[in-house]
Order: C-alpha cells, then sequence, then structure tokens
C-alpha cells in the first residue's frame, strides 16, 4: 500500500468515525492487547478490502462480507490507535479501536546516575525505569518497580516505586563504603543491572612526616584516607611546599600505594606544608 | 602602433636594468630580510658583532655563526646549534628567530658585554631566551665569546617507575540508550576575579578536579552586560593546565581584548571537562621559586624532572596572590628546552609591574607534554 493511501485512510478514519458503522456491520473490539489475536467481524454481502492501520503498521485483508476477520497473535505489535476501513467498490465503513501494550513486563531501560560518585552523599544516585512489554511498548498502567542497591559488603538498601505514565524513579543516598555497588531493579519478574563505583572523598587527614636523606628531606605522608576510613586512590595528587630564605618549592606527586613520598632540599628553617586539593595537611618545621 | 611599440620596448629594457642593479647592487635590509647577507657587513664594534651573529642566527646559518664566535675552539658546531635549540625535540625545534635585541652591559677599549634577547617564534608565540654575552677585540674586528650552557650527560641508567596510568572504556555504539557511560570527571571553578586591565577584561581563577580520574579541562566565560545581554564569550586556551589528576589544581586566564569592567554586569562562567587516558608521571619539582621585585618583576625559579622520561615541552603557570589571598594574575612561560631527567632548567615569568607591588606570594604548576603518546 502506498503512503499516499495510508495517511488517506487515516485521514479519512479519524474524520468519519464510526457514526454509520454499526448500521453498516463492522464489529471492532474497543481495544486490543498489543500482540494478541482478535477478530472482526463484518455484515453484508459480497467482497471488500479490511485495512487496519495504526502507528507504524498496516494490515490489509481482502474479505466476504459476512465473515469475520482474524488478526493473528503478533500481527499487531505497536500500541496506540488504530484505524479500521472496510471498503468496497461503491462504499467505505471505518471505525477505530485501541491497542494496549501487554500488563506483563518484558524489558526495562534503567538510568542509573551517576555511575560514578563520593562515598555518603545524601540522595546522590538516582534510578530511573521505563517499563515495556514484549513488543517494546510503553507500560503506562501502574507498575511496581523495585530498586536495590548493594554496597561491596553485602548491605542492601530497598526503594520501591510505582510507575507514573511508564517511568518510576528513586533517589538513594551512597553508602560510607568504597566499592562498585550493584543497582538493580525488577518490575514483574524483569531486571535490570548497573554498576554505580562509590569512591572515596576528599581525604580527611593529611599528616606527612620528614627524614633527612643526604642533602634532601624525605617527605612521605601517612596513608591518606576520607572521612570514612576509605583509602584515597593513588594519583590523587598531594602538593608539598617548601618556604625557605624568601624562596619556594613546590611538588605536585601522586599517590602511589596510598602515600606520597617525595625529596626535597633541606633548607635549615624551611617550613614544610602538605595539601591535596582544598584540603590542608599538617606543616613542618625542619630544623636538623 | 610604432609609438605603442617603442613605449614597450623601452619599459622592457628599463625593467632588465632595474634587475641587473638589484642585483649587482641590492639594498642592505632587504638582502639580509631575503636571508641572503648581513645587514651590517663590519663587526667594527661590539653591537655590529652580536647583530651580525643575531643576524645569522635569524637566517639559520649555523656554520656561519659558529665560525664568527672567538672560542668555538672550546665546542663543536653541533653542541652551539644543540644550546640553541636543544638536543632533543622541544618547542624550538620547529621555531625560527624572529627578531632579537642587543642590550649593552659593559664595555672597555678590548671586551665588552652585551644581553642578547633572543626572540623565537613558536607555535605558542614569542619563546625569549636570554644571555649576557662577551665581545672580545680582534684586531679591528669584535668577536663574541658564546657562553654555551653544556647539557650535562647523565650516565646509563634504569629508572624504576610504579607506573600509574588511567585508561578508559567508553560506552559502545550499540549500546541501548539507558546503558551508562562513563562520568565525566567532577571539577570546579574555587576562585574566580575579574580584571580592569588597560588592554580590556581579564578573568582569573582556578580550577580544581574534585574528582578520582584525571580530566582534560578547559573554561570559558562569558561576559553579560547590566541587562545581562552577552557582550563576548572566550575561552582559556592555552592559559591553563589543560590535564589534570586528581585533586589538582589549575589557575586559568581568560582575555577580553577591548572591554572595559565598567560594562560588564556579570560574569558566566563554564568549566568543561572530559575523561581521558593519562598518566601519573613524569613529576615534576620546582625548585627555589622567587619572586623578583619592580623593576622587571618576575617569578624564578628551576624545574627539576623527577622521572626517568624526557619531558619535550614544559608549560609553567604561575598564580600571584595578595595578602588576602585574592588572585592578583596569572602568567606563564614554555620553557625553550627539553626536560632531561633530574636536570634543572631554570624558568622566568614576567610579572606586570603594576600589579607585582600586590603580589604577596605566589603558586606555580607545570603542565608538560612528551612527544610518542606517553602522556
Amino acid at each position: 500500500m502506498s503512503d499516499g493511501l495510508v495517511k488517506l485512510l487515516i485521514c479519512v478514519s479519524l474524520t468519519a468515525i464510526p457514526a454509520t458503522a454499526q448500521e453498516r456491520g463492522l464489529n471492532v473490539p474497543a481495544t486490543v492487547v498489543a500482540g494478541s489475536e482478535f477478530s472482526i467481524r463484518t455484515a453484508g454481502s459480497g467482497k471488500a478490502i479490511l485495512y487496519v492501520v495504526g502507528p507504524g503498521q498496516a494490515v490489509k485483508r481482502l474479505t466476504q462480507l459476512g465473515d469475520t476477520v482474524t488478526i493473528t497473535q503478533g500481527t499487531i505489535c505497536n500500541a496506540g490507535r488504530y484505524a479500521v476501513v472496510l471498503t468496497s467498490q461503491n462504499w467505505t465503513q471505518t471505525d477505530a479501536f485501541d491497542v494496549t501494550p501487554a500488563a506483563q513486563p518484558a524489558s526495562l531501560s534503567f538510568l542509573a546516575r551517576p555511575s560514578r560518585l563520593p562515598v555518603n552523599q545524601h540522595d546522590g544516585i538516582t534510578g530511573a525505569v521505563y517499563v515495556y512489554d514484549a513488543y517494546r511498548n510503553l507500560i503506562t498502567v501502574p507498575t511496581a518497580v523495585s530498586f536495590e542497591l548493594t554496597d561491596p559488603t553485602g548491605a542492601v538498601q530497598t526503594r520501591t516505586a510505582m510507575t507514573r505514565q511508564g517511568a518510576a524513579w528513586i533517589a538513594i543516598d551512597s553508602t560510607a563504603r568504597q566499592g562498585s555497588d550493584k543497582f538493580v531493579a525488577r518490575a514483574g519478574g524483569v531486571s535490570s543491572a548497573r554498576v554505580v563505583r562509590q569512591v572515596p572523598g576528599d581525604p580527611c587527614s593529611l599528616v606527612m612526616t620528614a627524614e633527612r636523606s643526604a642533602q634532601h628531606i624525605e617527605l612521605e605522608t601517612q596513608p591518606v584516607r576520607d572521612c570514612s576510613g576509605n583509602a584515597v586512590p593513588d594519583g590523587t595528587i598531594v602538593t608539598f611546599t617548601e618556604t625557605y630564605k624568601g624562596m619556594q618549592s613546590t611538588v605536585d606527586v601522586p599517590l602511589k600505594r596510598g602515600v606520597a613520598k617525595v625529596e626535597m632540599p633541606a633548607e635549615l628553617g624551611a617550613t614544610i606544608s602538605v595539601a591535596s586539593g582544598v584540603v590542608m595537611g599538617n606543616q613542618l618545621r625542619w630544623e636538623r | 602602433m610604432n609609438k605603442g611599440i617603442l613605449l614597450a620596448s623601452t619599459l622592457a629594457l628599463a625593467t632588465v636594468l632595474l634587475i641587473a642593479a638589484g642585483t649587482l647592487w641590492p639594498v642592505p635590509s632587504a638582502l639580509a630580510y631575503a636571508g641572503g647577507r648581513h645587514l651590517i657587513h663590519s663587526p667594527a664594534t661590539p653591537e655590529a658583532a652580536a647583530a651580525n651573529f643575531g643576524d645569522e642566527i635569524r637566517g639559520q646559518e649555523w656554520g656561519t655563526a659558529y665560525d664568527s664566535l672567538a672560542n668555538k675552539a672550546e665546542f663543536s658546531e653541533a653542541e652551539f646549534q644543540h644550546d640553541l635549540l636543544g638536543s632533543y625535540p622541544n618547542i624550538r625545534t620547529y621555531a625560527k628567530l624572529d627578531r632579537f635585541e642587543i642590550l649593552p652591559l659593559h664595555a672597555s677599549a678590548n671586551d665588552a658585554l652585551i644581553r642578547l634577547k633572543l626572540h623565537w617564534a613558536t607555535v605558542v608565540g614569542d619563546s625569549v631566551s636570554t644571555r649576557d654575552v662577551r665581545l672580545v677585540r680582534n684586531g679591528e674586528e669584535w668577536r663574541l665569546e658564546w657562553p654555551l650552557t653544556k647539557e650535562p650527560m647523565l650516565p646509563p641508567q634504569v629508572i624504576p617507575v610504579n607506573y600509574l596510568r588511567w585508561d578508559v572504556i567508553y560506552r559502545g555504539a550499540g549500546d541501548d540508550w539507558g546503558v551508562q557511560d562513563v562520568e565525566a570527571p567532577h571539577v570546579r571553578i574555587v576562585d574566580m576575579h575579574p580584571v580592569d586591565r588597560a588592554e580590556g577584561v581579564v578573568i582569573l581563577g582556578e580550577l580544581l578536579n574534585e574528582d578520582v580520574v584525571p580530566a582534560d579541562v578547559s573554561v570559558s566565560a562569558t561576559l553579560l552586560s547590566k541587562s545581562q545581554m552577552p557582550i563576548a564569550t572566550q575561552g582559556s586556551f592555552d592559559k591553563i593546565s589543560h590535564l589534570l589528576l586528581p585533586k589538582q589544581v589549575t589557575p586559568f586566564l581568560i582575555e577580553f581584548p577591548g572591554v572595559s569592567l565598567a560594562d560588564v554586569g556579570s560574569v558566566r562562567m563554564t568549566p568543561f571537562s572530559t575523561l581521558v587516558p593519562a598518566s601519573a608521571d613524569p613529576v615534576i619539582e620546582i625548585d627555589d621559586q622567587k619572586l623578583n621585585p619592580a623593576p622587571d618583576a618576575s617569578l624564578t625559579g628551576e624545574l627539576s624532572n623527577q622521572s626517568g622520561q624526557v619531558v619535550n615541552v614544559a608549560h609553567v603557570l604561575g598564580t600571584f596572590y595578595d595578602r588576602t589571598g585574592q588572585i592578583v594574575w596569572v602568567a606563564d612561560q614554555y620553557i625553550g628546552r627539553a626536560l632531561l631527567p633530574q636536570t634543572p632548567v631554570a624558568f622566568n615569568i614576567h610579572i606586570p609591574e603594576d600589579l607585582s607591588r600586590r603580589v604577596s606570594s605566589e603558586r606555580a604548576v607545570v603542565a608538560t607534554y612528551s612527544f610518542g603518546g606517553a602522556q
């Protein structure tokens, strides 16, 4: 069927629905579940063509008036409003029906954000779920969706939400333990999982020690941890600053194996400080 | 008809005569700019000898410049050329000398001291190197004694590196739209300060990578008028360290030439960050940083490459603060040579004189680039 004809039929069906449908004997169900089998009864005598036209789909059947046309399972899949047009040489009858999504969820689109966040963030993790039937129609009837966030220790936070217009969403706190959390959404026996990586927050206490090493001072931090006790990841920059005689030496050192280590000039009376980002650590004065 | 032929013949003859005259007796300045012989021929004064030398460097006549030196026996031509351009690829590898300045410091009958400022045209703009050069008189001529800085040769050795690197797997083209992609690094502008300068408005600030992954960053600013209409939008371009490791802070400077701060009602700042593969090495120590007061206010210091990897381009950014900790200025310098392992290289960042009196403290950071994709 050409596109032009389909558009014409839709136009006809939407403008002429269906004052005369019963009189002409076209019997169409009011609603049909997507993908299910259903029948359209016709009345009268002679041959006609039946068109069923909906969102992204069109079905054409040659029929004998008075017969029942069966649309088999899996033929009409897309939810939406469908027009039915029965046409013969001299007349046309129209009607319409709705195809609704199946109530049973078959797949979920699960948007978990962010994929990485610091520990202990109130409502830091959001999950949004769109529930679909087997034919990827959005199920618009309220459906219960459960969300589970499992941290690396196995502790589970659970939330339940009902879908509204096909979508359900929640916000949930990140836990105090760094690592990969498993974030699962379930609806009607279908589940979808995402991984949310919880990373340590800012260093909580930054402490360095100093030792003489030939002509240099060897500076080393204690293992750097955030305020929840998580080890700050390797690669985090720690800045050492040494001030002496109106001059200054600085070096940005990445944490390796949990500590930052550097050698700086041994200047008598020098003041040495340590910082990471906006967090300041302790300060030393080199007197040896 | 005959008059036309006569005129054409006359013009052709005049053209040939002028070409011949120009070839036989060229204008010296034209010859110099064409890369030919020198503008000044006789090194009868220290300045003339230095100018000849500068012209030869500009013309990349390394052999001629080397031959003109009084102390050429102390080093080879290759060492001389490496001293000017570096032994390893660096920002001057593809640069040419654009111009030079000669500042006499001292002169006597038989020797003189000049300051030679070489302005190299590089991909990031003017790169200046300054040398104090002694000249000695040899008969009627003056010759330069080039102060060669020999690059120290490190003994062959193995430097173990606890190699720390981030790689990224991005989402695939076939993934469902609900599938997560890697989260962009979280960055935050921790300081911002607009400054009114003679050349226009300058936005100064600092950007922090508060995430645990490396970020490729940039900042753009939009000036809004008092009626909240956009005046102009500019980015930080290279006045920022683009690669920020976790918890690293970079200064940035954004210029709006020709705009007056009085016309600005507000500023809209937009930081950008992208998760990129990166390495935590090399570590560069910045030693002996010193604020030098006006005149010729500057931040000087030395960069020391603590890794075993050659850093081809080093970019030093200095952030200057007043007594209250407010940013006063951001300035930068590209180092004119590669940073070899454990070999200190000096830097000198100029501070505008009118601002230098307000500067109380500073913070320097180094952005590094290594050819061959080591970053």
